[in-house]
């Protein structure tokens, strides 16, 4: 059968579920540099489905495209020591501020510079929780899309069969390539680090990150190709400005509030015997419970 | 005629509860912005679902049924809410954030080109100024939701885009039907016109849907545990007090993320939203997200081990102490004075 070209959209975000008190600025904002960065945790499901797809179709490649500033390059080097072969950085300063329209656009004009007949995305980023970027994709690409996927059962040469997970149940689906997927936490967690990738790619850099580096790559670069994380901008992926960035987005922040607490006068109870049970008693005197 | 347009699904042979809310909270918009409510079936056997939309508000129902699309799939519904929508033109298209809702409504906004606000909490009409342009813009959709792990409230806006696009979970908005139905009418579309082969290359081959196991929507008392209950035996602590009080079981996120109880039963922005009689929060700490899906309760006690827990400013109750020494007395002393 012939391989496969896999792609998987992976995002680096800010590890929203552990929010420390320093999140917030005293204006207001949010203090991004007090927050981790992490692998978005269903973008790493999508890994494993995508790994899964090139364990099942030998000679299959996995290549990660993930859109972000220049540090979003660890994502890409984290999926190279885990299996991938290879990854695209899209970054450029036109596209900060996209809203998912945007997002989607930018990254299905990358995709459509790149071989694929499998796209794999997460269902949402932990930063937002839209879920909305996968979709729109497919839709730019105008390939169908497969949302949920838990499984791929099967794979032939023109399609997949693959489960799907709903509210209250399940679906079984077969989709023909091309197609884009998009993997639920509840699918397989993604396999761990290869101690020997690691030691292979621990020095792929994009460009950007060696002209920051103090050591000299040159000769590294000559001798190992493979250690060059491929960047791409908004020149390289002959994208309409007008459609990046915020001029792209529709949606627009009109405002932020901090969250401020409407303070109710709480009685405070003490956890001892006699106040529980006084506290239970007057909860069945006016009806709440019993 | 720029109305507001609800995508409603459908669930065997009934209208998903989302959709109602969502037709409710379209009335009362449509009621402030002077314009009508449209409401999109799209099915099978749609036969009577119409009065149901009438029932909750909708002056026009645009059927499209073919036996094809029995069961939801993107892109045939993709299709026609796109042709729908094109041809209309409502100024503001609602869709539940279910699985399907989830599915199908950033595909519709990608073909639109239009802005897509998820998880909605909030959803009010207002104006926005634009300095750069010196622009009003009036009667704008805001699309209000919590953010960034939970510090920020944000109201998104789509100035210049049409529809202005929005999901909300179900339970968000509250459902309500009319005094009288109304009087609408039905707009029947020629699915064959509108959907092609490419349509279905996509192949259902199993499909199995159980009806909801857990309502916890629907419950009088709900005692909800976070991550502070530490594991999914300690739950049963919380179990064994919804049992003898009557009520259900919910859980923080953090808690289902930790696999201390199942997803059914979050609640929360990204959960369902409950307005029971009685909230009992036990090792939850209320971040905003949680706190947008419980905080219309009638009556509020948080037991915590922090007396300076956030969720305590929003408790009637509060109870500072370990859950695992409360929920026994709690227990106990029910047991004891109730008859
Ligand atoms: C986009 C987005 C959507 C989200 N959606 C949701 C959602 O729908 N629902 C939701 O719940 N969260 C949601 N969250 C997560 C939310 O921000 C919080 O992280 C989460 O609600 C915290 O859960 P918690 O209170 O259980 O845990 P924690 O914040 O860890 O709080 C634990 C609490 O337990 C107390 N405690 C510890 N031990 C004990 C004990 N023995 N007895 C009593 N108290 C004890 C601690 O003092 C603490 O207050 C979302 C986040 C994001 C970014
Ligand atoms: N900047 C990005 N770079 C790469 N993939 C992304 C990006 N944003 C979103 N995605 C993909 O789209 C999915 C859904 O994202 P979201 O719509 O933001 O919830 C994520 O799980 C990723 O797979």
């Amino acid at each position: 059968m012939k391989s496969l070209k896999i792609i998987v959209l992976a995002k680096q975000v800010p590890d929203t579920r552990n929010v420390g008190k320093d999140a917030m600025k005293a204006d207001g904002t949010v203090n991004r540099a007090a927050l981790e960065a992490i692998f978005n945790p269903e973008d790493l499901n999508a890994l494993e489905q995508a790994l899964r797809i090139k364990d099942m179709v030998p000679g299959s490649e996995v290549h990660l495209l993930t859109m972000g500033p220049g540090r979003a390059a660890e994502v890409i080097r984290e999926g190279l020591y885990r299996g991938a072969d290879g990854g695209v950085l899209l970054t450029d300063r036109k596209f900060a501020g996209s809203d998912t329209l945007a997002t989607s656009y930018a990254i299905s004009t990358a995709i459509g510079k790149m071989k694929y007949d499998v796209v794999v995305a997460g269902r949402q980023a932990i930063d937002g929780d839209t879920a909305q970027v996968g979709p729109q994709v497919a839709e730019k690409l105008q390939i169908p899309q497969v949302t949920y996927v838990e499984e791929i059962e099967k794979i032939d040469a023109k399609s997949m069969v693959i489960r799907r997970r709903l509210d209250n149940g399940f679906e079984v689906v077969k989709a023909p390539f091309p197609v884009l997927l998009t993997v639920h936490s509840s699918a397989p967690d993604c396999r761990p680090r290869i101690a020997k990738n690691v030691m292979k790619y621990k020095h792929a850099r994009t460009l950007t990150e060696l002209q920051d580096a103090t050591e000299d790559y040159t000769r590294l670069f000559q001798d190992r190709p493979y250690l060059k994380i491929r960047e791409m901008g908004v020149h390289e992926i002959e994208a309409n400005v007008e459609a990046l960035g915020l001029s792209g987005s529709p949606t627009k922040v009109k405002k932020i509030e901090n969250v401020v607490f409407k303070a109710k006068e709480a009685k405070v109870i003490n956890s001892d015997e006699k106040e529980i049970e006084e506290l239970i008693v007057e909860l069945i005197e006016n009806h709440t419970i019993g | 005629m720029n109305n507001i347009i609800v995508y409603c699904e459908t669930n065997g042979n009934a209208v998903a509860d989302v959709s109602l809310e969502l037709l409710t909270k379209a009335k009362s918009l449509a009621n402030q912005l002077k314009v009508q409510v449209e409401g999109i079936l799209i099915g099978n056997d749609l036969k009577g679902l119409e009065k149901t939309l009438f029932a909750h508000g909708a002056n026009v129902v645009h059927k499209a049924e073919d036996k094809r699309l029995e069961f939801y799939q993107t892109l045939p519904h993709t299709s026609v809410v796109c042709e729908i929508i094109g041809k209309e033109k409502p100024q503001i298209g609602l869709f539940g954030a279910s699985t399907v809702g989830r599915d199908l409504a950033p595909r519709v906004a990608s073909a639109l080109k239009s802005g897509l606000t998820a998880d909605c909490t909030s959803l009010e009409i207002g104006e926005h100024y634009e300095k750069k342009t010196d622009t009003t813009y009036k009667d704008l959709l805001y699309q209000i939701r919590p953010a960034f792990g939970g510090n920020i409230v944000a109201t998104i806006i789509n100035p210049e885009t049409r529809p202005q696009l929005a999901t909300v979970r179900e339970g968000v908005m509250k459902r309500e039907e009319m005094d009288q139905p109304v009087k609408g009418k039905v707009k029947n579309w020629d699915v064959n016109e509108i959907v092609g082969k490419d349509d279905f290359v996509i192949e259902i081959i199993d499909r199995k849907v159980e009806d909801k196991k857990v309502n916890i929507k629907g419950a009088q008392i709900i005692v909800a545990g976070g991550y502070g209950v530490g594991s999914k035996e300690n739950f049963n602590i919380l179990y064994e007090l919804a049992d003898v009080l009557g009520g259900e079981v919910g859980g923080t996120r953090a808690a289902v993320d930790a696999g201390y109880i199942e997803h059914d039963r979050q609640i929360g922005q990204t959960g369902v939203t409950v307005r029971p009689k009685l909230y009992i929060a036990c090792g939850i700490s209320g971040q905003i997200q949680h706190r947008a899906g419980m905080m219309e309760s009638s009556m509020i006690i948080s037991i915590n081990t922090d007396a300076n827990a956030p969720i305590n400013s929003i408790a009637d109750y509060v109870i500072t102490g370990d859950f695992a020494e409360v929920i026994p007395r709690m227990i106990r002393y029910y047991k004891k004075n109730s008859k």
